[in-house]
């Protein structure tokens, strides 16, 4: 796939743009451990458009993991949502960027997030109804491998196996940080309600890209992108 | 009033390829021919009621009109925060319809039992809110709210007035004109509160649609300012409306209807009115002493 989106700033521009948020200080984990696979998203692998970011035929995408949105804010300035003069207000009152992302605010937002484990069960909502409006659009959600500690997520990706929703993508940022972890892996958790999984190293943009854009017919698809642990 | 909703939303999705119903385990059967004829449209999520929110949500997103189902305190009280996050943080519409009411299966106990919904959904914007106190407006409610985008809840109950009193423009319906204290009767109760006030000198309204709160209708018909609320889930729940409706004057309020926590007993409904006094003789007794204590001599329209 390619992406219609097209940036005067490349991925060495984010530190800078992120660091228009929180000055000098050192980024949060939350922050940059989305930023390679955000990057490759909306550089190589989603088809959204800046110029119409309510396009019916966009792909959608969802960040159920609203901790931390430093990185999803630069990687959408620097692909033309919002003017990166946005990213000096951070949080300012009047700021369109808060510390949770709010789809009402933002253009490319899909939805307004923070409390975790809810995100995917929308997915698999959107992919349903996308499927029942045969509009063929990827839906991908992004959460945290923490973030599976909510019961939600689990009532969620039994769902969307069972209806075999191929066109559902859920990346999974792995830094080790759930509490009491996912014995044999957090792929696991997928594969056995019916998910293809992949598990890719959470920094290459080539293995990023090849394993959201591979072949996974009726089924749907978690990318596992497994990072330096949480310190 | 449970199979009526099943039949008129299965005609729905017939005529309306936007409408799709999430389910959680609950009502099956009253919509497997619904099924065939739509299986991408109707969708069972099993007993994982968050989920069935998130999901219904998540098909608004999709641009269709998703109608969530179960018993009312899985409908409203355990998927709460997706109710106020997938649906209201995220300006989404919906249609929820509950089963169940307040205590309709006593043999269940409190677990089974939700007189706290209404009052919860208060704490949220935008929700339209209509509890019907009969099939017919079951079927009202519905082909109205299928028809828009916002966020409604139907209340099912397996209490049934004799006959439909509820207008399509959510207005309070006048029943009776006296010349003493307003008795508001919100859905079901209608029939008990008709024949607990027969020989009052009471005006009775009738409140189907509860939000909006028709304070207009309440106001113009108010012949003293006194009130009574008869509502069939908790006591209370709509003592603020009626207190903003009639701000700028003295007014009495007497607020009927379930305690917190229904009582540990089994038996049957009516068992249970009779312990929470919305049985005929208790809310006569009550009405009638409220009523009786009137010390408003003039009209405030």
């Amino acid at each position: 796939m390619t992406a219609t989106t097209t940036t005067r700033y490349t991925y060495a521009d984010l530190p800078a743009l992120m660091a228009r948020m929180t000055g000098d200080e050192k980024h949060q984990p939350s922050a940059t451990s989305t930023l390679d696979v955000l990057w490759t998203l909306y550089s190589r692998v989603l088809h959204v458009d800046p110029r119409n970011p309510e396009d019916p035929a966009r792909d959608r995408f969802l960040l159920s993991k609203g901790h931390g949105p430093m990185a999803y804010y630069a990687v959408l300035a620097a692909h033309g949502f919002f003017p990166a003069d946005w990213l000096d207000t951070f949080t300012g009152y009047g700021s369109k960027l808060g510390l949770h992302p709010d789809r009402a605010l933002i253009p490319g937002v899909e939805i307004s997030s923070g409390s975790l484990g809810h995100g995917l069960p929308m997915a698999v909502g959107l992919a349903m109804g996308l499927r029942t409006r045969r509009n063929p659009a990827r839906t991908v959600v992004m959460t945290g491998d923490a973030e599976f500690d909510e019961g939600s997520n689990h009532e969620a990706l039994v769902i969307a196996g069972a209806h075999e929703l191929d066109l559902l993508t859920a990346v999974v940022i792995d830094n080790q940080s759930s509490t009491h972890g996912w014995p044999g892996g957090i792929a696991r958790r997928f594969s056995v309600e019916g998910w293809a999984t992949e598990t890719v190293d959470g920094r290459d943009h080539d293995e990023i890209a090849r394993a959201l854009t591979g072949d996974h017919p009726q089924r749907p698809l978690a990318v596992v992108a497994v990072i330096e642990p949480k310190g | 009033m449970r199979s009526r909703f099943a039949a008129v939303t299965s005609r729905l999705m017939d005529d309306h390829e936007n409408i799709a119903v999430v389910l959680a385990d609950i009502s099956i059967s009253h919509f497997a021919a619904a099924a065939r004829r739509h299986p991408h449209r109707v969708v069972n999520v099993g007993i994982r009621e968050q989920a069935m929110i998130g999901a219904a949500a998540g098909m608004a997103l999709a641009g269709l009109r998703p109608i969530a189902h179960t018993y009312t305190p899985f409908l409203i009280e355990r998927p709460f925060e997706q109710v106020k996050l997938d649906l209201g943080h995220q300006e989404l519409g919906a249609i929820l319809v509950s089963v169940g009411a307040s205590y309709d299966e006593t043999g269940y106990g409190y677990t089974h039992h939700a007189p706290g919904d209404v009052a919860l959904l208060d704490t949220l914007p935008g929700w339209t809110v209509h509890i019907p106190g009969h099939p017919d407006e079951v079927e009202s409610f519905l082909r109205i709210a299928a028809l828009n985008n916002n966020r409604v809840y139907i209340r099912l109950s397996a209490h049934t007035n004799d006959k439909p009193h509820a207008r399509p423009d959510g207005q309070f319906t006048l029943l009776r004109s006296g010349s003493g204290a307003t008795v508001v009767a919100v859905g079901p109760m209608l029939e008990r509160v008709l024949a607990a006030t027969a020989d009052l000198d009471v005006t009775v309204l009738y409140a189907p649609t509860v939000r909006p709160f028709d304070a207009a209708t309440l106001r113009y018909v108010l012949a003293e300012p006194a009130v009574v609320l008869v509502e069939p889930y908790l006591r209370g729940t709509s003592a603020s409306k009626v207190s903003e409706a009639l701000s700028d004057l003295p007014h009495r309020l007497l607020a009927l209807g379930t305690p917190e926590h229904t009582a540990r007993l089994y038996g049957s409904p009516s068992d249970h009115d009779i312990e929470y006094g919305l049985d005929v003789a208790g809310l006569r007794a009550r009405i009638s002493s409220f009523a009786a204590r009137s010390d408003a001599p003039s009209a405030v329209r």
